[in-house]
């Protein structure tokens, strides 16, 4: 339906910005995502996930990039990575692409209205939490190449 | 004396233009192109609600009609809204007529998802009678002509185009249980908010062009839309990949936006001054 051709249209163009096209003309990289279940942040999970494959295809990248999900609950509070739960209660959801280099903004998706200040705040706490995420990268690249 | 061509080599000829702040069609890198929109309340006189709307040369048209439907299940007391964005093969070559592109879908969920974000229609508000009866609004957007912005000019007539939606009055007769409408008594829709869409184009990964036109869209490397409503709040902050930006850019972005809000609800404001005597 429409909302996964947009999901579609965000992870394609998240992609493209990162994977090294130019040494690979005349080649089509095929990305697909399988759900197998969902229990909420699964934008940002499908955003990991296609960073890792990427990854573990070997192909060319400029940066890295990792999804995180900031749900902002009615109280105020700013919680990273909310479960479906926690999503349907949050009056706003905002999900972020932090590439690896300088933590800039790749990709950008909300839902739910917040001010300016709430939004520069989860996106302060997921350029943080990204710093997580790329150690997780790390350390699974690390141990998939320490076996062989 | 070597001349750049700008089918030859566009992004070389823009980038002249750019260096000395400005673009090819005279703009300035902040500057958006002439805003115009008609809405007479007949700009399609078999809607319940129309509205035109031109963005330079794009021409966005959105018509709304009102049908009656029983509401879902599980929610009871709500109406639908239902957007849906058409992308024809007439407005530009790149278009092929057939089922919806990519665009068009992706384009149709970003406006699903402003109405929802920004709660500009409540959808309690289509309740008639709670399990029984709602109003279903089939919000249509056509695009007559692309050259670039397409969802700007899209939220813009949409917004237009409810503003002016009469709906008449529906009551559900006791005894018989069925609806009867009132055709003579219309009541315009409760709109209890107003989102205004801005655009940019990253160039080069570092320059951000607002309002770009289709050609610009082209050689960009990424786009921003920023969704703000009247009180300054963020109804959608939408950046399909492209070009990583620093938060400070995105800040930028925003506060651009909110300014852009401002001119455009005056542009509203003043045209539905001049045809309220109705």
């Amino acid at each position: 339906g429409v909302l996964e051709r947009s999901r579609e249209q965000l992870l394609r163009q998240t992609c493209e910005a990162v994977v090294l096209g130019v040494l690979h003309p005349r080649t089509a990289i095929s990305l697909v995502l399988q759900v197998l279940s969902d229990a909420g942040s699964l934008l940002s999970c499908c955003l990991n996930a296609a960073c890792m494959a990427l990854l573990d295809a070997g192909l060319p990248l400029a940066a890295l990039f990792c999804g995180v999900t900031c749900a902002l609950q009615p109280d105020g509070t700013i919680l990273l990575d909310p479960t479906a739960r926690q999503e349907q209660e949050a009056r706003a959801i905002l999900t972020f692409a932090i590439s690896s280099s300088e933590r800039k903004v790749l990709m950008s998706t909300t839902k739910g209205s917040c001010s300016v200040e709430e939004m520069q705040q989860c996106l302060a706490a997921a350029q943080r939490a990204a710093t997580t995420i790329f150690q997780f990268y790390r350390d699974s690249v690390r141990r998939r190449y320490s076996k062989s | 004396f070597f001349f750049l061509s700008r089918t030859v080599e566009p992004l070389e000829y823009y980038r002249r233009f750019l260096k000395e702040n400005c673009r090819p069609d005279g703009r300035e890198l902040g500057e958006f192109r002439t805003t115009t929109y008609l809405f007479s309340s007949g700009s399609i006189t078999t809607a319940d609600g129309s509205a035109l709307v031109k963005l330079g040369n794009t021409t966005v048209i959105c018509g709304v009609k009102a049908e009656l439907a029983a509401p879902a299940v599980d929610s009871a007391n709500k109406g639908y809204i239902v957007p849906n964005i058409e992308l024809p093969s007439l407005c530009a070559e790149r278009f092929r007529s057939g089922p919806p592109g990519e665009e068009a879908q992706a384009a149709s969920q970003f406006i699903a998802d402003v109405i929802e974000n920004s709660q500009m229609i409540v959808k309690e508000d289509l309740c008639i009678a709670n399990g029984k009866l709602a109003w279903v609004l089939y919000c249509d957007i056509i695009c007559l002509d692309y050259d670039g912005n397409l969802l700007d000019a899209s939220v813009f007539a949409l917004l237009a185009a409810l503003k002016n939606v009469q709906l008449p009055l529906v009551t559900i007769n006791e005894e018989t249980g069925l609806s009867e409408v009132n055709l003579k008594q219309k009541n315009p829709l409760t709109i209890r908010k107003h989102p205004v869409a801005t655009s940019f184009a990253i160039f080069d990964d570092t320059l951000l062009i607002v309002d770009p036109t289709a050609e610009e869209e082209d050689l960009a490397t990424g786009t921003v839309t920023i969704v703000t409503d009247e009180e300054g709040r963020l109804c959608s902050v939408h950046k399909p990949g492209g070009s990583p930006l620093t938060g400070a850019k995105l800040q930028d972005c925003i506060t651009r936006a909110i300014t852009r809000h401002k001119e455009v609800k005056k542009l509203i404001d003043k045209v539905i001054k001049s045809i309220t005597p109705k």
